[in-house]
């Protein structure tokens, strides 16, 4: 049982991000879009002989692209299925569409990593930041547990999709707000008290705060497990809302277009 | 490979409806939608789709829902598939309800509709099959040789590795039925597969769909096409208005009109008052206009024993009149009328 829904989610990535990598519009949204951020991001953060805010913004901008990539693509992820007419085979297909739905946000954050790299590469040649990362280990670590956590939150957000159909819209709603308050370019400390426990709330914190940690040098490894476990949270919650969203949708017919 | 059905006539299993051989059971199923008008004032309005429709389908048969667009047969299948969960009413699926125990039903059907949806554009047909093949538990070492098989049987072995992007309508349609037939499922439900692929192609699949059965698969196939329905289905149910106003054979559907007679005129810009007359004839049962280029075809089916050429004609007056014929009534002509009348 366990191995078949390990096949069913790495199938299910392997063949949405075999997809996502042949969308134009992804290549765009992925690669290009985050640079016009981090060239802003390196602009104001450029001052004095330090080098370690302009690697700080840059890692913060790179994060930036796997949230992007999947904030604006997760609420539309269950969109474009209905445009395909999928979505229909999909809910009818005997799997858990929990199982079917997971790795389809996880593939759209995995996209976010070409962004993360595209990022540093564009620090490192139009600005001259050196990425030096103080724990390699901690690094290799932290960047696929903030994709799954991001991930995680993107699946939560395509959940709103089925009960609601312009959940969509929520998706890019929240992209803007979320990197502000998760602390990718402004540290957490500038923010009023009462923003701490909706950062403390969003896995893309704790994602940043590890692969900073990694980088720069700190306590990566807690704030690793704290973006796992909110990820889980997430993928958890998003589980149970599922099973009503599903069964609304079957009572209220807004499955198709048709 | 396929499924064990797990459905047998077991005695607590035995009841009026189930058994011995019904597969598909509709009774009395109902379905309202929930719809708004307006910008500024809405209004909410409850439209119903499917009004008490009951049939039975027994193993092995190819059952035909026959109906004009909007009449509620793909609201049918969609409560038949679990993808709509029924106002009121029962439906089961190899003695299964469908709401009940929607997964177990899922593992053991197969849904195709027709369209050029339904596919990953972007990714092979191969892929396409793969995906689907592991969302409907297909044993890993089987999915190769089972995509294999289903890509001979609908004639896409050699073009498996092209982009579904590039594909025809027809090839869509038959990568399509494969897709459906991956889990070897004994029920598949097929919503008008043929729609909008052109003759040849349609006859490809219509020979597809006929191989099924010999594969002792049931089948529910909805179509507005009566030829097909009259060569393929061993029964069908004809549905006006979201209820069935006939079920039988084909021919016991065309023996409800086979008393009367069938006149066509060719006509040149007919317009709805002449129609009315038509209609208005004593001894007419139902009027039916078929556009054909810059003509229609005028079908009057009409009662036995009357001659009504010259009466049809004299109400057609200042309309300009090309070939006038008679003929015997075809399954068409049956299904015209039921769904006239209803």
């Amino acid at each position: 049982m366990m191995r078949r829904t390990a096949r069913l989610l790495w199938v299910g990535w392997l063949v949405h991000l075999k997809m996502l990598m042949r969308s134009a519009f992804n290549f765009w949204l992925g690669v290009v879009y985050p640079l016009f951020f981090a060239s802003a991001a390196f602009l104001m953060f450029r001052s004095g002989d330090d080098p370690k805010p302009l690697l700080y913004a840059s890692l913060g901008a790179a994060v930036m692209g796997i949230w992007g990539a999947t904030s604006t693509s997760a609420g539309a992820a269950l969109a474009r299925e209905r445009w395909l007419g999928t979505l229909e085979l999909l809910v009818t297909a005997p799997a858990h569409f929990a199982l079917i739905l997971l790795p389809v946000t996880i593939a759209m954050a995995t996209i976010g990593v070409y962004s993360m790299v595209a990022t540093l590469i564009w620090g490192r040649l139009v600005f001259g930041i050196e990425l030096h990362v103080a724990d390699s280990l901690a690094f290799a670590l932290a960047v696929p547990a903030t994709v799954a956590s991001i991930g995680a939150l993107g699946f939560l957000l395509a959940v709103a999709f089925v009960r609601f159909r312009q959940a969509w819209a929520l998706g890019n709603m929240l992209e803007y707000p979320v990197w502000l308050v998760s602390g990718f370019l402004v540290p957490l400390a500038l923010f009023p008290d009462w923003v701490r426990p909706i950062s403390w709330a969003l896995a893309p914190t704790w994602g940043i705060g590890a692969i900073r940690g990694a980088a720069l040098g700190g306590a990566p490894f807690g704030d690793i497990a704290l973006a796992l476990l909110l990820g889980g949270v997430y993928t958890a919650a998003g589980i149970l809302l599922l099973e009503r969203a599903l069964r609304a949708a079957r009572v209220k017919a807004s499955l198709a277009l048709s | 490979m396929g499924v064990d059905s797990g459905w047998a006539c077991r005695p607590g299993n035995v009841d009026h409806y189930s058994c011995p051989m019904n597969v598909v059971e509709a009774i009395d199923l109902r379905r309202t939608y929930r719809t708004t008008t307006g910008s500024f004032r809405r209004r909410s309005l409850e439209v119903e789709a499917v009004r008490g429709v009951s049939f039975s389908i027994a193993e092995g048969e190819l059952f035909g829902l026959l109906g004009p667009n909007g009449a509620g047969k793909t609201t049918t299948i969609k409560m038949l598939i679990t993808l709509l969960i029924p106002t009121s009413g029962e439906a089961r699926v190899l003695g299964r309800d469908v709401v009940q125990d929607a997964r177990w039903v899922r593992e053991r059907i197969g849904y195709v509709f027709g369209g050029e949806r339904g596919l990953y554009e972007r990714l092979s047909a191969f892929d396409n099959l793969r995906y689907f093949a592991e969302l409907y538990g297909v044993e890993p070492k089987r999915q190769r040789p089972r995509i294999d098989e289903l890509l001979e049987l609908v004639g896409l072995r050699g073009r498996e590795q092209e982009r579904v992007e590039g594909y025809s309508r027809g090839m869509r349609q038959r990568l399509h039925i494969a897709r459906g037939l991956l889990h070897d499922p004994p029920v598949v439900f097929l919503d008008e597969p043929t729609i909008g692929v052109d003759p040849v192609g349609a006859r490809e699949l219509r020979a597809t769909i006929a191989s099924l059965t010999d594969a002792g698969k049931t089948v529910l196939l909805t179509t507005h096409y009566m030829f097909e329905a009259d060569a393929l289905c061993d029964r069908i149910a004809v549905i006006a208005n979201g209820e069935i106003v006939a079920q039988g054979t084909p021919q016991e559907l065309k023996a409800g009109v086979a008393d009367g007679s069938v006149v066509e005129v060719e006509v040149f810009g007919v317009e709805e008052r002449s129609l009315e007359l038509v209609r208005g004839l004593a001894g007419v049962r139902a009027v039916a206009v078929e556009d054909r280029d810059q003509k229609q075809l005028l079908v009057v089916q009409t009662e036995p024993g009357l001659e009504l050429t010259h009466a049809i004609l004299s109400q057609l007056d200042g309309v300009s009149v090309g070939r006038v014929s008679s003929r015997e009534p075809t399954l068409e002509d049956a299904y015209v009328a039921l769904v006239t009348a209803a």
